[in-house]
C-alpha cells in the first residue's frame, strides 16, 4: 500500500485544503456479508480531508455497498469504519451524527415528490440542524443558484428533468452543509445531453475542496477532477492510484481488461 | 423548454359531433346495445316516475298526525314529527341546546373543508382544532360538568343521529393514528413489536365486529371484578376503534409498501432519524397514495356504528326501528327507513366526495 506516496503526487490541480492530509474517513480491515454471500472483503482506505476519489469496477463489484456503508445504510459486519472521528457502530445516535456531516447523492436522486424543490432542501437543516426556516431557505436558495436552477425552487420534482432533479439533490444534500459527500453513480440514470449538467456542478464542487467520493464511471470525470481512482472487483480493491497513472499504467490484469472494456465503448 | 415557441399552434382535433352523435355513438353504436338501452330505459324512466310519484307528489309533508297522512303516498309527517327524537335519542328536551352547539361547532369546522376557496391554513387549523379540543369541548358540553353548571346526562340518555356520529367521529378520529402504529409496527425491525401487531391486526380482524360488540358487552362484566361498570357506549367505542384500526393498519401498510426505497433511504441518509423519515418523507406520501382505501375504511366504519343496537345502545337506525312500530301511525317502515338510508348516504357521500378533493389537492405533478 503505497498509497502515502500516491496521494503527495496527486495533481492537485484544483484547489488545495487548508487541513489536507487529515484523515477524515478511515476504513480497516472491513467486511460485510448479505447473508451468506461475501460482498466485500477486506477493505482499507484512508481518506483524506479535501480528497476527491473516483471508485469503479465491474457491476456487482460492490461499490455501492461499499459507500453505502460508509453512512450506514448499510451494515458492515467486521473491521471498522471510523467517520470524521467517529466510529460506525449501532449505537444510533453515533450514526445520526456522521449522516449530517456525510451528504449522499444517489443514482435515481430520491427527491421528496411531495415537498417542493425549496423544501426538499430546506427539511434536514430544519428538522435536524434546527436552523431557523427562513436562515435555511436564504442558504438553500444559494445552493440551488451554485447549481444553476434557483428558478425552479417552488416547483415540485415531477416537473423536472432528470438532470435538474440531480442538481437540486446534490443542493439538498449541500444544504446540510457536509463535511463529505458520497455519489453513487449520479450520472448513470440520466440522458446523455444532462450528463454533462450535473458532471459541471460535480466539478465545481470538487475545486472548493469539499472531499468526495464518486462511485461513476465517466472517465473524462475522473481525470480531470480525482485525485486518486480506486479499482474494486468482487469485493476488493485491486488497484488504486492516481489518474494518470490509473488510466496510462495500470498494474493490475483484473484493471487493464476493465479498462479496455469501458474505454473501447 | 420552450421549444415551440415558434412552432406553429396545433390544436388537438374536435371531438363534438354534437347531441344526435353522441346519442348515437354512445347509447345506439350497435343493434344489441340498442336494444339493452330501450329496455333499461324504460325500468329506469318507469321505477323514476313512482318513486317521484310515491315520494314527492302523493306524499304529505305538513302536519303532526297520522290523518293529516291523506295522500297516499310517501308519509314524511312521520319522519317531521319524530325528528327529535332521531336527531337526539332520550336527551332531555331542556338540554337539546347542548348537542345543537356541538352541531354548529361541528359545521364550522367541517363545512370550510369542502370550499376551495378556503386556505389550507386556515383549513388545517381548523382540522387540528376538530382533533384536538372539539372532541373535549363536545364531551363536556354533551356529558355535562358540574363546575361548568351543567346537568349530567348519563350516556344511556344519548341516541338517534348524535350518537351515530359520536361513534364514527371518535372512532374515525381514534383509528387513524392507531392505525398508523399498527402499520409501522408491523414493518418495524423490531421482531417483538412486529409479532405484536401482527398478533393484534389478525385478531381483529379476524373476528366479526358484531361477535366484539356482544364480547365487550356480555363478556367483559364476567372478568372485571364486582364493582368495577364500564360504560356500554365507552366498550362499544373501544371495541369498534380497535376492529376498524386494525382494517385500517393493513390499508396504510399498503401505501407504506409503496414507497420506494430510495425514498427511505434518502430521508436516513439526512440524517432524519425514524420518526421524523416516517412524519415528514414516508407517511405524508404513503396515506397520500391510499386515500381511497383510508375513506373506504373510514364509510364502512360509519355504517358499522349501527351494529351497535345489538348492545342495547339507540344509534339512528335504533331510533328509526323503534318508532315505526308505533300503533298511532300506519304502516311507515318504508319512511323511517328511506329517511334513514337518505342520512347515511348524505354523510358517507360526503366523504366521499371530500377524499377527491383531498386527492386534487395533493396532486403534484408527475410521479417519480
Ligand atoms: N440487499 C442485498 N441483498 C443481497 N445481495 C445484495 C444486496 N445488495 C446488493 N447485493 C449484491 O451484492 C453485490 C454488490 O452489489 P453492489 O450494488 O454494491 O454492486 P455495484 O458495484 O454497485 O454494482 P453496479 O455497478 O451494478 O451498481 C452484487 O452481487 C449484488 O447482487
Ligand atoms: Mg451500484
Amino acid at each position: 500500500m503505497s498509497q502515502e506516496a500516491v496521494i503527495q503526487q496527486g495533481p492537485g490541480h484544483l484547489a488545495s485544503m487548508a487541513h489536507e492530509g487529515e484523515s477524515i474517513i478511515k476504513v480497516v480491515d472491513m467486511h460485510k456479508w448479505y447473508g451468506e454471500f461475501h460482498v466485500l472483503k477486506g477493505l482499507n482506505l484512508d481518506v483524506r480531508t479535501g480528497e476527491r476519489i473516483v471508485i469503479c469496477g465491474p457491476s456487482g463489484s460492490g461499490k455501492s455497498t461499499f459507500i453505502r456503508c460508509i453512512n450506514r445504510l448499510e451494515e458492515h459486519q467486521q473491521g471498522q469504519i471510523i467517520v470524521d472521528g467517529v466510529e460506525l457502530t449501532d449505537d444510533l445516535r453515533n450514526i445520526e451524527l456522521i449522516r449530517r456531516e456525510v451528504g449522499m447523492v444517489f443514482q435515481h436522486f430520491n427527491l421528496f415528490p411531495h415537498l417542493t424543490v425549496l423544501e426538499n432542501c430546506c427539511l434536514a437543516p430544519i428538522w435536524v440542524r434546527k436552523t431557523p426556516r427562513k436562515e435555511a431557505e436564504e442558504a438553500a436558495m444559494k445552493y440551488l443558484e451554485r447549481v444553476k436552477i434557483p428558478e425552479q425552487a417552488k416547483k415540485y420534482p415531477g416537473q423536472l428533468s432528470g438532470g435538474q432533479q440531480q442538481r437540486v439533490a446534490i443542493a439538498r444534500s449541500l444544504c446540510m452543509n457536509p463535511k463529505i459527500m458520497l455519489f453513487d453513480e449520479p450520472t448513470s440514470a440520466l440522458d446523455p445531453e444532462m450528463i454533462k449538467e450535473v458532471l459541471d456542478v460535480m466539478i465545481e464542487l470538487a475545486a472548493s475542496g469539499m472531499t468526495m467520493l464518486c462511485v461513476t464511471h465517466e472517465m473524462g470525470f475522473a481525470k480531470t477532477v480525482a485525485d486518486r481512482v480506486i479499482f474494486m472487483d468482487r469485493g476488493e480493491i485491486v488497484e488504486q492510484g492516481v489518474p494518470q497513472e490509473f488510466f496510462n499504467n495500470p498494474q493490475e490484469p483484473r484493471t487493464q481488461q476493465f479498462l479496455q472494456q469501458i474505454l473501447n465503448h | 423548454m420552450s421549444d415551440s415557441a415558434q412552432a406553429q399552434v396545433i390544436r388537438p382535433p374536435k371531438v363534438d359531433r354534437g347531441v344526435i352523435g353522441w346519442i348515437k355513438q354512445n347509447l345506439f353504436p350497435s343493434w344489441f346495445s340498442g336494444i339493452l338501452t330501450v329496455v333499461l330505459g324504460y325500468f329506469i324512466i318507469t321505477s323514476l316516475i313512482s318513486i317521484i310519484d310515491w315520494g314527492i307528489l302523493r306524499a304529505n309533508f305538513v302536519g303532526s298526525t297520522a290523518a293529516d297522512c291523506s295522500g297516499g303516498g310517501a308519509c314524511w309527517v312521520f319522519i317531521g314529527t319524530r325528528m327529535d327524537f332521531f336527531i337526539y335519542g332520550f336527551y332531555p328536551e331542556a338540554e337539546h341546546w347542548r348537542i345543537n352547539l356541538v352541531y354548529l361547532v361541528f359545521g364550522l369546522i367541517i363545512v370550510p373543508q369542502f370550499f376551495k376557496a378556503v386556505s389550507s391554513r386556515i383549513k388545517m387549523i381548523l382540522g387540528i382544532f376538530g382533533v384536538t379540543i372539539f372532541p373535549i369541548f363536545a364531551f363536556v358540553m354533551i356529558y355535562g360538568s358540574e363546575t361548568l353548571g351543567l346537568t349530567h346526562v348519563a350516556t344511556s340518555q344519548w341516541g338517534g343521529l348524535t350518537l351515530t356520529l359520536i361513534l364514527a367521529y371518535v372512532g374515525i378520529v381514534a383509528a387513524i393514528p392507531i392505525g398508523i402504529l399498527l402499520a409501522l409496527g408491523r414493518r418495524s425491525d423490531m421482531p417483538l413489536v412486529r409479532a405484536l401487531c401482527v398478533v393484534f391486526i389478525e385478531f381483529w380482524r379476524g373476528v366479526p365486529l358484531i361477535t366484539i360488540l356482544f364480547m365487550a358487552s356480555v363478556m367483559l362484566p364476567l372478568f372485571l371484578p364486582d364493582g368495577v361498570t364500564f360504560d356500554r357506549l365507552l366498550r362499544a367505542l373501544i371495541g369498534i376503534t380497535l376492529f376498524q384500526s386494525a382494517y385500517m393498519a393493513e390499508v396504510i401498510r399498503g401505501g407504506l409498501q409503496a414507497i420506494p426505497k430510495g425514498q427511505y433511504e434518502a430521508a436516513e441518509a439526512m440524517g432524519l432519524g425514524y420518526w421524523r423519515s416516517m412524519g415528514l418523507i414516508i407517511l405524508p406520501q404513503a396515506l397520500k397514495i391510499v386515500i381511497p382505501g383510508i375513506v373506504n375504511t373510514l364509510i364502512s366504519l360509519f355504517k358499522d356504528t349501527t351494529l351497535v343496537l345489538v348492545v342495547g345502545l339507540f344509534d339512528l337506525l335504533r331510533t328509526v326501528q323503534a318508532t315505526i312500530v308505533d300503533p298511532a301511525w300506519r304502516n311507515v317502515a318504508t319512511e323511517g327507513y328511506v329517511f334513514a338510508a337518505f342520512v347515511f348516504w348524505v354523510f358517507c357521500y360526503g366523504m366521499s366526495r371530500y377524499s377527491q378533493m383531498l386527492e386534487e389537492k395533493l396532486h403534484t405533478g408527475h410521479k417519480r
